[in-house]
């Protein structure tokens, strides 16, 4: 046998060379004892002055041959996995089974689609060149943009462009390999460092895309049995994270702490009940701004509570980087004057939005981070994010730090814009025909109406329960509420402002929770005020007039 | 180790960039390329030689499991004395203050006790374009591999390893010159999803041409590779469908399927007899429990497999799914630009027409040298994964400059744009790819795959070897891919070579060299097979 069976690293190494050492020396003794009962066997000579000889030239050797013959004993005798005795298939001939592949019919692969899907597909603007503050359409007029997520205006700057046509002529577009062979370029680690230096943690990773970051990040941390309590708030991407976890999920009512700690309770009682449970590990799960609702986490409360019940903290900034802070736009813990490290164990997020590039990252502590890289599935199994994206992100996040009087624009915008909007609505009392959902500073509206029948999370969730005629008349009025709102967005460009509803995905099983049809419009700090002012006029306008039609 | 200065592939001529190679097609060839494959007429039977995966020799068998045996074993003593006298070194696996650990279980031990022997093969991070050649930043370790520094120098080593399979990991050039222009003239990013306010004009343009590249209706394009299947499939299947997946199928395949909802089961890879055989039960059997009828079952494979080099074994999977009535999903992220006359897939290597396959897939990473992924098929699949796609609806929409990239390569591939090039292109790889994987073959070595594949897996087997071979590699100026369990089954540790149409035959006659050598050192020409003669 090859002494390459035996890996070099682990002579090298002082403690398992100790051990190694006095286990030859037991090997010794055994071999001894082990000798002597063998004169008795025909042919023992011949044995005993092969293993002298060998002991005798080769320690090590010994060792690994005892060692085989331990490992060939034990691996025979090992008990090996037997798939349930008790047959789950039918018995059938092979006739039958020829009758009923011949008789089974599948449905198409291809779903038509439903009406509003077909209306969604139809009516999805085309913008002819560049996106930005302002942006030309397929009819050749110009739009103002409140439907991109571009909130500081970091989107397509000029010094952004230049980094980018930098890194363009030294590393090429493509990466050409995940992070792991060879796929890792220094701007991506100085990306990173920027980040942690950013968010004020230790070390930060970086995905090749947004969307997919939280998706890796919560399955890499959270497995079977582990306890998840989340936000029934949280947007589509982190859903996705949790559904692919394997966890045990929990919801509380959206921003609701009372049924955070409730919730949170229940647990711990679960948990006392069953003894000799191990500790598993437990994440609440929260957004820093809801981009479904408009709102703000209340992060000091969710602080204490997962201090109190010794939960980590999952947080998606997704939306609250380069939008919420007062000097900085690094996100939800400046908003409340919090320190991020030691506080939020994990943040995600994307660069896509207020950092004008693309891609996403997740950053901790260093333990949190390096875990990722073995075990972060986005990471591991796709090509690194391309270096003119990650020199465009880096610029992004130095001209969100450089720009404290856009975060205080986007502010102000925001307030203006709601004010406006129900002002010219009803003249200064609440809106008789849409809710305007969202924070006051934040620049998130979503514009939904008021009495619709479309379904709210916790029946979407719970639907199993619902009859399918139940369930029927809920998918009819969320498709009228849908309609609806198209009619405005529609009015809206008509009159030269680009307004989006927010989009969700139609989910089979009704898994995934959406929230009522809205129209959600983004502030951008790319706007003037009186650019604000006039979108809130046409937006207002369009909803009285769809609505007053409708009536 | 595995960083000496002197590495250098050849010192007496030093290396060109990529650009520079692929701008003078007409370079010398002292051998002339093999004819391309062409379909066969119809009903004649595949070359199955080409297809053979070699048994691992007992000899090797015992010794790598061995070897796995004493590391484990090792690991877990360590562990035990460990976690009792250095408590502070462990306190991440012990639960600390009411917090469970966060990793814990094999997760962590593989993680300490295995990788972290050789975490210097991995990840280790580069500058400038991974064309042809690719530099390293030098690092270093001095606490076993749990820090590196960095020196600030660079080596510069033949790149064995990048998806660079048409050469177009370029920063000059055609590709380049355009995607600088839109950079000018649309920016970098667009701050939406392709369904709220993300389409560009330049998104339609690129889907358009890709859906004539393919050979379909309608293709979208979805900003990253893993995402278009993660996010595709949960849209085409759900509760009640069943998903029959090659066992070797990647990440991200596994990953959108789970989300699916639907039920997801395995056969034998690349094995139509054994996908048959779970069709015909699947079918017959139905839902479990229930045994109702599945609503549409869907058939998943890759058409070039990465850790294997196989080709999928196309022809009989469309038969195989017409005579089932079933739909078929096909992968083509390491195929499309790679394989076939034309660049355009393995549909095109084996003349099936891309219309037979009902979900086209493939990623932009590779032979395109940008990012992102596609989807192509017929109008009424792409409209509905328009709307039902979780990418389209909620991640943000592919960037002008990748776009541009991958608009400015495929035209080139396609040869609507800079004349042979494209042609050229592909027939340096096709020509590259058996020049390296016969070479290897003749030598001795183990390799998996056919042998048109552009991916070479050349076996390795026992753990020690993973970064042995890696950094003796390095030593003399090739950067190579080397991968281990979990990626690969326990026992078939491998190294895994990718050609790409920027080598010359030089470069790999040099690599041919080293790896001979490094092969006679560790004792790596263990195939039995008698050397094939040489082909054609
Ligand atoms: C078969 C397959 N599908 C999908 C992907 C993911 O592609 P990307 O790297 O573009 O995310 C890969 C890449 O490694 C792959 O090999």
């Amino acid at each position: 046998m090859s002494t390459y069976g035996l890996p070099p690293p682990l002579l090298v190494n002082g403690f398992a060379r100790d051990l190694a050492d006095s286990l030859v020396v037991a090997v010794n003794t055994t071999v001894a004892v082990a000798g002597q009962l063998y004169t008795y066997l025909p042919g023992h000579r011949i044995l005993a002055l092969y293993v002298r000889a060998s002991y005798q030239n080769d320690p090590y050797r010994t060792l690994l041959e005892v060692g085989l013959i331990v490992f060939m004993v034990w691996y025979v005798l090992r008990e090996k996995y037997k798939p349930g005795k008790k047959n789950l298939e039918l018995p059938l001939s092979e006739k039958e089974v020829q009758e009923l592949i011949d008789e089974w019919e599948p449905e198409p692969l291809v779903a038509p689609l439903s009406d509003v899907q077909r209306m969604d597909l139809d009516k999805a603007p085309i913008i002819n060149g560049p996106s930005g503050p302002k942006v030309k359409l397929a009819d050749g007029k110009e739009r103002l943009n409140l439907a991109s997520y571009n909130f500081l205006g970091a989107l397509n700057q000029e010094s952004t462009k230049e980094k980018a046509i930098a890194a363009l002529r030294k590393y090429g577009v493509g990466t050409c390999g995940p992070c792991g062979f060879y796929g890792t370029i220094d701007v991506h680690m100085e990306l990173e460092k920027e980040i942690a230096r950013f968010m004020g943690v230790q070390d930060a990773i970086v995905y090749s895309q947004g969307f997919s970051t939280i998706g890796s990040v919560i399955p890499a941390f959270s497995k079977r049995g582990d306890i998840i309590v989340a936000d029934e708030g949280v947007n589509f991407a982190v859903q996705i994270g949790l559904r692919i976890s394997r966890s045990k999920v929990k919801y509380f009512k959206h921003n609701d702490m009372a049924d955070l700690e409730r919730v949170l309770q229940q647990v711990a009682r679960e948990h006392r009940a069953k003894k000799n449970k191990p500790l598993t590990r437990r994440f609440i799960v929260a957004e820093g701004l809801y981009i479904d609702h408009g709102d703000i986490c209340p992060l000091p409360e969710i602080l204490a509570l997962k201090h109190k019940y010794k939960y980590r903290l999952i947080l998606d900034e997704s939306f609250s980087i380069g939008v919420l802070g007062n000097q900085r736009g690094s996100g939800v813990c400046e908003h409340f004057g919090i320190e991020r490290d030691g506080n939020v164990d994990i943040t995600a997020a994307t660069t896509a939005n207020s950092v004008g590039a693309a891609g996403g990252f997740c950053c901790g502590t260093r333990e949190i981070v390096e875990h990722q890289r073995l075990g972060g599935q986005g990471y591991v199994y796709s090509a690194s994010l391309p270096a003119i994206l990650a020199a465009s992100a880096i610029e992004g996040i130095k001209y969100i730090e450089s720009h404290p009087e856009q975060l205080a624009l986007l502010r102000g915008h925001a307030t203006v814009f709601r004010a406006a909007l129900r002002k010219n609505l009803t003249g200064g009392g609440p809106p008789a025909m849409v809710d305007i959902e969202g924070e006051e500073c934040s620049p998130v509206v979503h514009i939904r109406l008021i009495g619709g029948g479309g379904g709210d999370i916790a029946a979407m969730r719970s639907s199993s329960s619902a009859t399918a005629a139940v369930a029927a008349a809920a998918a009819a009025a969320r498709a009228e509420e849908d309609r609806v709102l198209q009619d405005v967005v529609d009015e809206v460009l008509r009159n030269g402002v680009l307004v989006t509803r927010a989009k969700y995905v139609e989910d089979h099983d009704a898994m995934i929770a959406r929230p009522r049809p809205s129209i959600r419009v983004a502030l951008s700090a790319a706007h003037s005020r009186k650019e604000v002012e006039k979108a809130a006029s046409v937006v207002s306008a369009a909803l009285k007039k769809v609505l007053k039609a409708r009536r | 180790m595995g960083k000496g200065k002197r590495a250098h592939f050849d010192p007496s001529r030093p290396p060109l960039s990529s650009a520079d190679i692929m701008s003078k097609p007409d370079l010398p060839h002292d051998h002339t390329p093999p004819a391309l494959y062409r379909p066969k007429p119809e009903g004649s039977p595949r070359n199955q030689g080409e297809h053979l995966i070699e048994d691992t020799p007992i000899g090797v068998l015992i010794t790598t499991y061995m070897s796995y045996f004493f590391l484990i074993v090792f690991g877990h003593v360590r562990d035990f004395f460990g976690m009792r006298f250095k408590k502070a070194e462990y306190k991440n696996l012990l639960e600390q203050n009411g917090y469970a650990p966060l990793s814990s279980g094999f997760d962590t031990f593989y993680h300490r006790r295995l990788y972290m022997r050789i975490r210097d093969v991995f990840n280790r991070p580069i500058t400038g374009v991974p064309g042809r050649t690719v530099q390293l930043l030098d690092r270093e370790s001095k606490d076993f591999n749990k820090t590196y520094q960095f020196s600030g120098k660079t080596t510069e080593v033949l790149n064995l390893s990048s998806y660079n399979y048409l050469g177009f990991a370029q920063s000059q050039g055609p590709c380049a010159d355009a995607v600088e222009t839109t950079i000018k003239k649309y920016g970098v990013s667009i701050g939406s999803s392709r369904m709220e306010v993300g389409t560009l004009d330049l998104h339609q343009e690129t889907e358009a041409l890709v859906a004539r590249f393919i050979g379909c209706e309608d293709s979208m394009i979805v900003s990253m590779g893993f995402a278009t299947n993660s996010t595709t499939i949960p849209a085409l299947v759900h509760k009640g469908c069943l998903i029959l997946s090659d066992e070797l199928n990647h990440a991200s395949l596994i990953y959108g399927a789970r989300i699916s909802g639907a039920t997801v089961r395995t056969f034998k890879h690349n094995d139509a007899k054994d996908l048959e055989v779970v069709l015909r039960k699947s079918i017959a059997n139905g839902q479990p429990r229930t045994h109702r009828p599945w609503k549409k079952i869907l058939i998943i494979v890759e058409g070039l497999y990465s850790m294997e080099g196989s080709i999928v074994n196309l022809p009989d999977i469309v038969a195989l799914k017409n005579k089932y009535k079933c739909y078929l999903y096909l992968d083509e992220a390491h195929s499309i630009g790679a394989m076939g006359p034309n660049g355009r897939g393995i549909c095109d290597y084996f003349g099936v027409d891309p219309l037979e396959v009902d979900v086209m897939m493939g990623t932009f990473t590779k032979s395109f040298g940008a990012s992102g992924g596609y989807i192509a098929g017929r109008k009424e699949l792409i409209d509905l994964l328009r709307v039902h796609n979780y990418s389209s609806v909620h991640a943000e929409a592919i960037t002008p400059p990748i776009l541009q990239q991958i608009n400015t390569s495929l035209r080139i591939i396609a040869g609507e744009e800079g004349g042979d090039e494209g042609k050229t292109r592909i027939a340096q790889l096709a020509r590259n790819a058996r020049f390296f994987s016969a070479g290897l073959r003749k030598l001795g070595f183990i390799v998996y795959g056919d042998t048109d594949s552009p991916v070479v897996p050349l076996l390795l087997f026992h753990p020690a070897k993973i970064p042995a071979f890696s950094r003796e590699m390095l030593k003399r100026g090739i950067a190579v891919v080397v991968v281990g369990y979990p990626a690969t089954p326990i026992i078939t540790s491998r190294v895994r070579f990718c050609l790409s149409a920027a080598h010359t035959i030089e470069d790999l006659t040099y690599a041919l060299q080293v790896i001979s050598d490094i092969g006679d050192e560790m004792v790596l020409k263990v195939s039995q097979l008698r050397p094939v003669a040489d082909e054609e």
